[in-house]
């Protein structure tokens, strides 16, 4: 289980990181109409829920110590 | 031209929120912890919303789409980490484990854990005393800017004054009688209604210019520049500053913080976050998306002090639907300044009278108590937004409140850190806590509000104050980082006083 801890923080800080498409800056390429970064940022808003979503039935709690102390 | 209009659905809508609160008085029991909290039993739809409207205010109507008419759309992307994933990540972090120490011990405000988890009543009203000196004046911005838009609306027939305290009478009757509970429900209600007016408004507009390359082909012909990520104006370390900062002092404010306590179960926790990011997305993708097309199809210059949206509505939409955002936008303002009153009533009354005035106080006398700490609060910011006025000439000391309103997401930043440590590591002590608070506070005080250099006599001009940024980051963030080495570095030469319990 310790490792688990791990894996979700790594994988939160990708969430994080890619929440803005650094790699895209200065592009100006739309697609119907709306910048392509646009696209992008709403589809990883929608993989930021899916990510929580399963976070919430297999991970809930961990890295919380729920016990005393802490 | 729509002024009648304007003001009945403003009064409709006002009208239903009280048919709410009154509901909401029938279920609510005389308790603190219902009145505040509504005893930890909200849904997930309820949490949800409550959250999310309170989190808006006016600026997702009107300061954020005028970004978007100014700069270019790249504020959906600060939005989208601020509070899509930046914040949910902090529910989890803080909220979370706020809501399980919470559920097992009672509490009912960030004061009242850290100072019980520390055995310090001084900590306890330090974070108190704090919060509310970064709360009050952002109260009295919004009713300023409530008074300010009653003004706009009925083309100045309803002064200033009499705007501002109609808005703040009607808050106070209606938080003194609802609570949380209806004020939670107000905010579903309201939640719901912006989402969809931002879409019908987006529709709408779309429609009516022939669709999203059309509006874009128009933005291209005067502002080409808008549609490349990144400009002078949005910088990285901008981008960055602003989303981290306000992503920690929301989660700080006590509007929100409190909220951390209000789930119903681990289930709804978890259902509300797996929801968060995509509500995030849908409401502020069409609100900014408009401002910035607005740039290339509002004909005439939006000159300051004038918001893009009515303007871009009233040019593409009926009269009636332009009125019925603007009176959304108003009910924004609104729902966020009734959870403001609550939350500062709650951290006067548990954290600075009861532990230092009356402890003894019955369960039935301190729901009276808050509810009478609401009057006081929101009256007290009343009579400040009357001195600072609408007006341009607001003197030193209306300048100073309006300065600590601007930059209070960046003070309620500076909380995150002390309070992370202290729900965190066994090690924290209670003086490391308190001096991280006092040394992040000074310094962010000393960069946002002191000025950086003054002219004293006989000396010449001195360096009095730290810069607003360092390098293109914001003074926010270092002081966050030096408040966390604070607290580190101090609790481990400081030893645990004999009160300390841990949680």
């Amino acid at each position: 289980m310790s490792y688990e801890k791990y894996i979700w923080a790594a994988t939160t800080a990708v969430l994080i990181a890619l929440s803005v498409l650094w790699f895209l800056w200065g592009d100006a390429r739309t697609f119907v109409g709306v910048p392509l970064w646009i696209w992008w940022h709403t589809v990883w808003m929608f993989v930021a829920s899916a990510v929580f979503y399963v976070f919430g039935k297999r991970a809930w709690g961990v890295g919380v110590n729920r016990g005393d102390g802490g | 031209m729509s002024t009648a209009l304007e003001l009945s659905i403003v009064i409709a809508y006002l009208l239903v929120a009280l048919v709410v609160g009154v509901l909401a008085y029938r279920v609510t029991e005389r308790r603190a912890e219902d009145y505040f909290l509504a005893s930890r039993t909200f849904g997930t739809v309820v949490l949800l919303f409550t959250v999310f409207a309170t989190l808006l205010s006016a600026f997702t109507f009107f300061g954020g789409p005028n970004t978007a008419y100014l700069h270019g759309p790249e504020w959906i992307l600060v939005m989208g980490l601020m509070d899509g994933v930046l914040f949910a990540v902090l529910w989890y972090v803080v909220g979370f484990k706020q809501w399980v120490v919470g559920k097992r011990h009672g509490y009912v405000t960030l004061g009242e854990m850290l100072g019980d988890r520390f055995g310090s009543t001084g900590l306890r009203a330090l974070v108190a005393v704090v919060s509310l000196a970064w709360l009050f004046p952002y109260v009295m911005l919004q009713q300023i800017g409530a008074g300010t838009a009653l003004v706009g609306l009925t083309d100045g027939v309803v002064p200033f004054w009499a705007g501002a305290t109609l808005i703040t009478v009607f808050m106070i009757v209606y938080v003194v009688v609802a609570g949380i509970r209806g004020i939670a429900w107000t905010d579903t209600l309201q939640g719901v209604f912006m989402l969809v007016m931002l879409w019908a408004a987006l529709i709408w507009v779309l429609v009516a210019v022939g669709g999203p390359s059309a509006a874009t082909a128009r933005l291209g012909e005067v502002a080409p520049e808008f549609l490349a990520l990144g400009s002078d104006f949005y910088t990285p370390q901008r981008m960055l500053t602003f989303a981290i900062s306000i992503a920690f002092g929301v989660a700080m404010f006590p509007q929100v913080n409190q909220r951390f306590f209000t789930a119903g179960s681990e289930t709804v926790l978890k259902r509300s976050l797996a929801l968060w990011p995509v509500l995030v997305v849908l409401l502020f993708v069409p609100a900014f998306l408009l401002g910035a097309w607005g740039r290339g199809l509002v004909e005439a210059d939006v000159a300051a002090g004038d918001n893009v949206l009515p303007i871009l509505l009233a040019e593409y939409t009926p009269a009636w639907f332009a009125a019925l955002v603007v009176a959304g936008a108003i009910a924004a303002m609104m729902s966020s300044s009734d959870s403001m009153l609550l939350s500062g009533s709650s951290y006067f009354t548990r954290d600075i009278y009861r532990p230092l005035v009356d402890d003894g106080i019955t369960e039935r006398g301190e729901d009276l108590l808050g509810r009478v700490g609401v009057v006081v609060f929101a009256f007290a910011a009343l009579i400040a937004s009357l001195y600072v006025g609408g007006e341009a000439e607001v003197g030193v000391v209306g300048d100073i409140l309006v300065d600590i309103g601007d930059t209070a997401f960046g003070g309620f930043a500076q909380l995150a850190f002390p309070v992370i440590v202290s729900l965190y590591w066994r090690g924290a002590t209670r003086d490391g806590v308190v001096s991280a608070i006092l040394v992040s506070q000074a310094a962010y005080v000393s960069g946002v509000l002191v000025p950086e250099y003054a002219t004293l006599p006989f000396v010449g001009t001195v360096r009095v104050g730290l810069a607003e940024t360092y390098f293109g980051w914001g003074i926010s963030l270092y002081c966050m980082l030096l408040g966390l080495v604070v607290a580190v570095a101090v609790s481990y030469v400081t030893r645990p006083t004999a009160d300390e319990a841990g949680f």
